[in-house]
């Protein structure tokens, strides 16, 4: 039970590490391309933390959507728009300084907060594991209606995205 | 029929179905107006079998036989409708003339959500069964007018693939067993009531009339949900049955009951044209003129009064329509009423003068609702849909006539070239003027009387609304009557009467004008003409007792007296019309000469200048751009201030350096002047445009408060 | 494992993705930034959902999965109105509403 722990332990490391490292040459990098292939690194490896939080059906979803669709969806726009693929130093703005301070003192907050209040709880050791049944159930009971509403929203954006940018 | 009546709405859905997807692959369009048709007759027999068995089935419980039916009940609701069957019964046994049919509630659960379970199914009783018959009759002429007077019109297919949509959607709406259901059926009609006002959106007129009725229909229908919202959270189901049988034991509070039909009379205002949002409904004319008759009068205008008369008990607690003598519903319809008989003397479009006449008369409708005479409401929304329904397909006929214009000053002496024409509409006009013995004199008659009687207490104002308004009715109608068919022709080319595929509804229609008022007859009228039986039909079949009666609502009992002043109101407003069109006596010209008159008549013709207060002061002032407004406030404002502080400031100075002080204020000034520009200019920068400044701004600002947050907990 | 080392993670990606948002002038850029901001959110939600031992968590993560895929597909529709217009994304060239 405790190599268990242990191990998972170590894999949460291992993937917070590439999932943060990732996330800040994301948004450093002066490629738009490499960008692009750093943001699904962070969306692989936190596909991998959902795995550890017991979701497997919303870490395959984000696999099927995320790095399947979401990300190809990007590099057409990033190909569409013709951005410079080789490096830029205007990829960021000149006011990056004030993103940056208020970044740090969100994350001040952040942290203090989390740590002043959670201090050193535990998740469940045995955590119920909900399979992808339950979400089903759940989402077509309880949730039906946040559902359908969803699905109305995925509607109006699919007309929409078409509506903008028709041609004439 | 009573429990399949979901065939009855399913059938057009499904034409509508097939003649969109299939409807061009036919060449010419006779194969798509002959499946509308032959599907709406379908409809139609079907409606018709369906209201015989439910008289059938008030018969059977009126002679006491109710409880056989009691296995057909599908679903009988919990233990509620039961209950309510009980209490009927012993009604009936101590010899109460009311029918105790239970209505017929057909319901398959529709979705779970949260732990409540939603059904869906249809609700079979008098009033929907009456609807059903109207709709579907007029529907079907409708149709056959059609066929001659959108031929070859470019979207043959398309209108025909939205009136039969419209004809299941109306019928899912007067069939729907739960509020839910209800507002699909509601914002179903609306939509095709958009498509077909906009049918030929080649005009911009036409595609801004069918904004404006989907806009000005989507406030109201924000009432609607927030009514239904606030009904479901009082009585914790959207069955209606059950919300009107919990109203009607008096479990929900009168307070959940007021708010709910404050909401509720929104929706009512912008779907039947109540007043303040009434101003769509003239400018839905710019549909063709089937569609106005089929849905700008006979109805989907009447679905805010369905809606009213469905949940009645929850307006009638609401708006304590029992005590009082004046109550927001009542007076909202005697207002609509009064009002819109007096734009509709000023109007030269033909179809405008009917259009606010519908507003006018929708407006009665409302008002009997609203003084507790629920029959006579129902009875004038039979009646009405008859004769007016017969009047706009007449102005379609003299506009098919003459050269497709509605403006009755291209008109005139039409009678002896349309003589079918004429006499249809002239006999839908005495009715709608409520002349003795057409429909509108027993359905107007029942109105005022129930105005007059109230429940505990009379409604003497909303009497005299509807007795002026009775007048005026007259007095407009012989108004149009002498534009379009008197007088010599002012158009150009001949005119002709329409061929039969006109002629032949708007017989029918008259007839149905004609005979309407034998469907709730006063038993003293009916005795007269030795048909006692036929007396009160409405009344036995329609009146849903199962909660009126619980409610302790009363009918007014027939009087000669009210019969005799109504007739003379509206023969009153016949005569001064015709002494002053045809024989010229009263003041012609009046408005020329007076400048009150003139003023009068402006105020008229701009339609209370309503529109101008939509358009130009309510919706400006929402459409100006806050950013435009920041943007001005921050130029002439603040700029300004800090200018002319500055500059006055500077100004003061000088006059101070020159004549008093060089050295020691000198200094100071302009110090002052530098320091306000400088100001002004550092507030510019916030305003920079750029979203990103924004947001650092929005985290910037959460991140602070935040802190704040963590520091005072 | 500690609820910490999930929120703080969260946290982290969160500002990460504030600061792209803030910083970035590429408006593709600024798009990538707010999915990484979403999914910190995920993170949140799934690591209660096992705090608390319920389903909700999975369900809106999913819900906002879904969120974020209409919101690119609207997102990259306007960016590419933006460069259709302007032959250029960048976000500090577009001032219109300046004061």
């Amino acid at each position: 039970m405790l190599s268990v722990l242990v191990a998972q332990n170590i894999a949460f490391g291992i993937i917070a590490a590439i999932a943060c490292i990732s996330a800040v040459r994301m948004v450093t990098t002066q490629n738009v391309v490499h960008a692009a292939l750093y943001l699904v690194a962070v969306l692989a490896s936190l596909a991998a933390i959902y795995i550890l939080l017991v979701a497997e059906f919303v870490a395959t979803t984000q696999f099927l959507v995320y790095i399947g669709a979401v990300m190809v969806l990007f590099l057409f726009g990033v190909m569409l728009t013709r951005a410079p693929t080789t490096g830029d130093s205007r990829l960021t703005g000149d006011h990056w300084p004030i993103g940056l301070g208020v970044a740090v003192m969100l994350a001040g907050v952040l942290t203090y907060v989390v740590l002043d209040f959670f201090g050193s709880d535990q998740l469940p050791n045995d955590p119920i594991v909900f399979d992808t049944a339950d979400v089903g159930d759940s989402i077509f009971s309880t949730y039906l209606v946040p559902f359908e509403a969803v699905s109305v929203l995925l509607l109006a954006a699919l007309i929409g995205a078409i509506v903008l940018v028709r041609k004439d | 029929m009573l429990e399949n009546a979901y065939l009855i709405p399913l059938l057009p859905a499904l034409s509508f179905v097939f003649i969109l997807l299939f409807g061009k692959r036919f060449k010419g369009g006779d194969a798509v107006h002959w499946i509308g048709i032959g599907v709406v007759g379908v409809v139609w027999v079907l409606s018709l079998v369906l209201g015989a068995q439910w008289i059938d089935r008030s018969e059977d419980a009126l002679s006491g036989g109710g409880s056989s039916y009691e296995e057909s009940l599908v679903v009988v609701v919990g233990s509620s409708g039961t209950g309510a069957g009980v209490l009927l019964g012993t009604e009936a046994g101590e010899g109460a003339p009311a029918p105790i049919a239970e209505p017929v509630i057909s319901q398959i659960t529709w979705f779970q959500s949260g732990g409540v379970e939603h059904s869906v199914g249809t609700y079979v009783d008098g009033l929907a069964a009456l609807l059903l018959v109207v709709v579907s009759t007029v529907s079907l002429l409708v149709h056959i007018y059609s066929t001659e007077y959108v031929r070859g019109d470019v979207r043959y297919v398309h209108y025909y693939a939205f009136l039969s949509l419209f004809t299941a959607s109306m019928l899912f709406f007067v069939l729907s067993s739960s509020i839910l259901q209800m507002i699909v059926g509601w914002e179903l009609v609306g939509l095709c009531s958009f498509a077909l006002i906009g049918h030929w959106w080649e005009d911009s007129a036409n595609s801004s009339a069918a904004l404006k009725a989907f806009l000005t229909n989507r406030v109201g229908d924000i009432g609607l949900l927030v009514g239904m919202i606030i009904l479901f959270f009082g009585a914790g189901t959207f069955d209606i049955f059950q919300i009107n049988d919990m109203v009607a034991r008096g479990e929900i509070s009168h307070l959940v009951l007021l708010m709910a039909s404050l909401s509720l009379i929104a929706a009512v205002m912008s779907k039947s044209g109540q007043f303040p949002l009434h101003t769509w409904l003239p400018d839905a004319m710019a549909g063709p003129t089937p569609v106005s008759a089929l849905i700008h009068a006979a109805t989907m205008v009447v679905a805010g009064v369905y809606m009213i008369a469905r949940l009645y008990p929850v307006f009638y607690e609401g708006f304590a329509i029992n005590t009082s003598s004046i109550n927001l519903l009542s007076f909202i319809g005697g207002f609509t009423a009064l009002m819109a008989a007096g734009l509709a003397f000023f109007q030269w479009d033909i179809k405008k003068v009917l259009a606010y006449s519908t507003v006018s008369q929708l407006g009665y409708m409302v008002m009997a609702l609203g003084v507790g005479a629920w029959t006579a409401a129902v009875f004038h929304l039979f009646t009405h849909a008859l004769f007016k329904a017969c009047l706009f397909l007449g102005a379609g006929s003299v506009s098919h006539a003459s050269h497709h214009t509605f403006d009755m000053r291209k008109m005139g002496g039409l009678k002896k070239h349309m003589p079918v024409t004429f006499w249809t509409f002239a006999i839908a006009s005495l009715a709608l003027a409520g002349i003795f013995p057409l429909a509108g004199f027993w359905s107007k008659d029942e109105i005022l009387i129930g105005a007059w009687t109230g429940q505990q207490s009379g409604y003497p104002l909303m009497l005299f609304f509807g007795a002026a308004v009775a007048a005026l009715t007259a007095a407009y109608m012989t108004r149009v009557i002498y534009y379009t068919f008197f007088g010599e022709y002012r158009g150009h080319g001949t005119p002709h009467e329409s061929p039969k595929a006109i002629t032949v509804p708007l017989v029918i229609l008259a007839g149905g004008a004609v005979l309407g008022g034998l469907a709730n007859l006063p038993s003293p009228a009916a005795d007269a003409i030795g048909l006692g039986g036929i007396a009160h039909r409405i009344e036995t079949y329609a009146e849903p007792v199962n909660f009126l009666a619980p409610l302790g609502l009363t009918v007014a009992a027939p009087s000669l007296a009210m019969a005799l002043i109504g007739l003379g109101l509206a023969l009153s407003g016949i005569g001064v019309t015709y002494l002053y069109f045809w024989k010229g006596m009263g003041p012609q010209g009046l408005s020329e000469r007076n400048k009150y008159a003139r003023a009068g008549r402006t105020f008229f013709e701009n339609k209370y200048y309503l529109d101008y207060l939509y358009n130009d002061i309510i919706v400006a002032s929402i459409k100006w751009p806050i950013a435009k407004a920041t943007y001005w406030f921050n130029q002439n404002v603040i700029d300004k201030v800090v200018d002319s502080v500055g500059e006055g400031a500077r100004d003061g100075g000088q006059f101070v350096y020159r004549y008093i002080d060089q050295a020691v204020v000198d200094g100071t000034v302009n110090a002052t002047g530098t320091a306000a520009n400088a100001s002004g200019e550092s507030l510019r920068v916030i305003q920079s445009g750029k979203v990103q400044d924004y947001g650092a701004l929005l985290f910037g600002a959460v991140g602070v408060l935040a802190i704040i947050f963590v520091i005072v907990i | 494992m500690l609820v910490n080392q999930f929120l703080l993670l969260s946290a982290f990606l969160f500002c990460t993705g504030v600061y792209g948002v803030l910083a970035r002038r590429n408006a593709v850029m600024v798009l990538m930034s707010i999915e990484l901001m979403l999914n910190a959110v995920n993170i949140n939600l799934l690591t209660f959902g096992v705090l608390h031992g319920t389903v909700s968590g999975q369900v809106f993560a999913l819900f906002i999965i879904a969120v974020a895929a209409a919101e690119v597909a609207v997102g990259l529709a306007i960016v590419l109105l933006i460069y259709r217009n302007r032959s250029n994304i960048d976000v500090d060239d577009l001032d219109l509403m300046k004061g």
